[in-house]
Parts: structure tokens; sequence; C-alpha cells
């Protein structure tokens, strides 16, 4: 009740010490449609559910590659994303010139967030209102990020955001201890079984409305087409985690 | 006190010396260095074939035998340039990173022609220390037909069947002319097989490296298709 006293602006602490206008840029990105990543030690993989703002209208692309060995995901304003995903595009492109090799990951991410928490601490300003998932390969390894609108980020095995991403987590919580050691087919597959967790009831998967990537050590930065997109959603069918751990 | 400006001045300047006793510096340090070869390109119906000498020269020096000239900036062109290396790096480097910014803003590759005219500007913005560059953009049109765009260092370019630059220019374009279009040609047969042509471009390259002293080592050649591209390396002489 007493939120809409502190909740004007960024430069107004809340008596219990939070900034309103940061958490309900947090919402929009609950509010979006569900995107997720998932990595192993030689792959990482985005899945997410393409929204259709009417039966006239395309669907909304939630996938984006920042340079050959980067892509992100987005969940929530999909306008702050492009904003986001313009400015990471220039980054890489510019320590590419200078020198010569790809930018770490987490380099990146923490210029991003830099950038994002810059909004919160200005009167003149409002955060970002989206959520990226940011999958990349640098010579530290193989990476997945969320960046929020807050300005913080973290590194995850797999995650999972936007509407109804809790359903995608609670299946990651139960699998991802096979991930690290999964085949990149393997891989999508538990990607596209965590998004059929997180789809309402009258929903059905295909291959319109998913939109998967796909990045490896050697494997540049590609979407699945809409063919591979299919058979993935076809081998859904006979996929289970279970027969992942009879073959280790 | 008011001293009339020439008084002044012949204070602090002496007599300006006599036209005559003008002497030029000739051993002044210029930024520019020849780093010489040959590159030639040769368009076919449904492909390009792009080659160029791997030796990379200073006077009568060899710096390396083993430098490429030539660089794919799309899938559908290549970048052939002869002339100085440093200025081929950061022309390449430029237009790397201007074709991928571009294939982000447009979500679609540049074209050969998008590409040729991209050059163009690029050389003519440097009008006034320009790229020791002499190019050939070579590539597959919108028909995926061979084509070549041939420049000078400022950015003049026209499109060409075949088109050669470099330290052995002079020797090769003419044999060229002849094998390719039948100039002064006798009996006049005109190779038509992609093999034909490659054989006639390898021999090229031999006898411009009989010749001329910036030629030889190996020579590169790519070959590009709307398949993909091959890649030839073929040796000459080392001397």
């Amino acid at each position: 009740m007493l939120k809409h006293l502190y909740d004007t602006d960024c430069v107004t602490w809340s008596p219990q010490g939070k900034l309103f206008q940061v958490e309900y840029a947090m919402e929009a990105v609950k509010q979006g449609s569900i995107c997720l990543g998932l990595k192993s030690n030689e792959n990482v993989v985005l899945c997410s559910l393409k929204r259709q703002p009417s039966e006239l209208a395309g669907y909304q692309e939630k996938q984006f590659k920042i340079d050959d060995h980067m892509a992100i995901a987005i969940a929530g304003l999909t306008a702050d994303a492009r904003v986001l995903c313009k400015y990471m595009r220039t980054e890489c492109l510019e320590y590419k010139y200078t020198y010569e090799s790809h930018h770490p990951v987490g380099r990146l991410v923490f210029k991003v967030a830099e950038k994002s928490q810059h909004k919160t601490q200005s009167g003149a300003k409002r955060p970002y209102g989206v959520g990226l998932l940011v999958a990349g390969i640098d010579p530290n390894g193989v990476h997945l990020f969320e960046t929020c609108p807050s300005g913080n980020y973290y590194e995850y095995k797999c995650q999972a955001i936007g509407s109804r991403s809790q359903a995608a987590r609670t299946y990651f919580e139960s699998w991802f201890h096979l991930f690290e050691k999964s085949t990149l087919e393997q891989l999508i597959l538990h990607g596209l079984s965590a998004i059929k967790k997180a789809i309402m009831e009258d929903e059905e998967l295909n291959e319109k409305n998913v939109e998967v990537g796909i990045l490896g050590k050697n494997l540049k930065f590609t979407h699945l087409n809409a063919q591979e997109l299919k058979d993935y959603i076809t081998k859904l069918d006979t996929f289970s985690p279970n027969s992942q751990i009879q073959q280790e | 006190m008011y001293i009339p400006v020439n008084d002044m001045l012949k204070h602090f300047k002496q007599d300006a010396p006599a036209m005559a006793n003008i002497t030029h510096k000739s051993d002044q340090w210029s930024p520019y260095h020849d780093n010489s070869g040959t590159v030639l390109a040769v368009g076919i119906p449904g492909a390009v074939i792009v080659a160029g000498d791997t030796r990379l020269s200073n006077g009568y020096n060899i710096l390396s035998r083993d430098a490429t000239k030539l660089s794919q900036l799309t899938d559908k062109c290549v970048l052939a340039t002869a002339g100085q290396y440093a200025d081929f790096i950061a022309l390449r480097k430029f237009l790397q990173q201007r074709l991928q910014l571009y294939e982000f803003q447009n979500e679609v590759q540049a074209s050969t022609e998008t590409v040729a005219h991209l050059l163009s500007r690029e050389l003519y913005s440097r009008r006034f220390f320009p790229y020791y560059t002499f190019n050939l953009l070579a590539g597959l049109d919108e028909n995926n037909h061979g084509v070549v765009y041939g420049y000078d260092a400022i950015g003049s370019y026209d499109k060409m069947t075949y088109g050669v630059q470099g330290s052995g220019q002079e020797l090769v374009v003419a044999v060229l002319d002849n094998q390719l279009k039948g100039y002064n040609k006798i009996n006049k047969t005109i190779p038509q097989t992609r093999e034909e042509i490659l054989d006639i471009i390898l021999d090229c390259f031999s006898c411009a490296a009989e010749r001329d002293i910036h030629t030889g080592d190996n020579v590169e050649i790519l070959i590009i298709t709307a398949a993909g591209t091959e890649r030839i390396v073929k040796p000459l002489r080392k001397d």
C-alpha cells in the first residue's frame, strides 16, 4: 500500500531498502515470454518461445547474434534489448579491430551490467526493461550469463527467465548434472523439454514459435532452421533424460 | 616606437638563398614502402578465380615467402591487393569490420557491387594521404557470374572481366589480353573451361616470376563459386 510513496523514481529508497523502480523493471522481464540457456563442456544452447501479437503478425525474434562466439536471448522490452544488442555488437567489433581476437564474454557482460546500473542511479533515467541470457565461448571456457535491469549479472550452468520460467528451472534442477557431458543433440533436447514444461496447456511447440540457437567451441553461433526444429520436436516424443544416465 | 614590419623582419631572418642554391632533401623518410608482388583475377560464368603470389619484398630484400595478398571479405567476394602490405592489412581490417556491421544492420551479406562501392569510397576518403594499395575486388554478382573490379590508389574503379595489379602487371596483362580476349592472336581459340583458364593463370605467374624479381615463391589461387571457395597453392621460382 505504501509502495506508491517511494516508487516515483530511481533516486528514492523505500524504508525497507528497496528501489521500487528497479523492482518494477524486473517485473517487465518476468512478463516476457520464456527463454532459457544451458551449457555443456563444449556447447551452449539457447531456446526461446516466440510470441505472436496476433494471427496477422509475425513472431517476435528473441535471439540475436552478437559475434561469431557470442549470442543473447532476451526477455522483456524488445526495444530496450535492441539498444543493448547494438551496444554489445559495437563493443565486439571494436575489440576485434584493436586486438584481432574475440571479446571475452565475462568482460562484455560486465560492461552491459555497468551500463544498466547507470540507469538506476539517476533522477532522469529509467532502468532497461529487459533481461539478457548471454551465451558465449572464449579461451576461459563456455559461458552462460544472466543480466538484470538492476545491473547485477550472474553466471549459470543453466537458467530460464521470463513468464512461467520456474517450471523450466525445476526441470533443470532435476537434470542439470547431466548437461556437462551431454552431446549437442542431447543439450538441445533438454532445452526443448524444459521449454515444453513452461508452455500453456492449449499451446504446443512447433517450428514457428520456438527458436533454438547453438554455439560451440568450433561452431559459430547459428539458429536451427525450420526443418531441423521440426526434427528435434519430433524427437522430443521419444527423448527421456533417463536414457542418458543409462548410457553413462 | 614604430618600426616598419620589413625592417623588423631583417633582424630575424637571414637572407633567402638564391634559387640556384636550393637543394632538395633526397633522403627524407617516406611513409610508403612498395612490398610488391602480383595479383590477378578472372571472372567467368559461374565462378571467379583470384590469384596472388606470396612473396613479400622491400627493395632487393625478401621479407616473407609466405604472405597472402588475398582476403575473403564475404562468401562471394575476395579482395586482392598489391602495393604496401601494411596498408593492405589496414584496409582489410576496415572492410571486415564495416561488412560485419552491414550484416548486422541488413541481416544479409553485402553484394559484390556494394563492397566494390564501399572500397572505392574508403580509398577516396584518404585522397590526401592515400592507401598505397592497388586493388582488385573479385566476386560473384547477383546472378553468380564472376566479376572483377579494378582500382587505382585513390578509389577510381571499373568493372572488368579480368584484371592484374602489382609489379608483374605489365608482363601478365599482355598475356591475358592475348589468351582470354584473343587480342593480336593469330589462332583465335578462347579458353572455355575453368581448367584451361587455371592453366593460363599458372603459366602467367610462372612467366612473371621469371622476369620480375619481386614475384615468386608460391602462387595462391582462390576459386569462388556459389557452392563455396576452393584454395590451391602452387610453387613458383624462389630466386
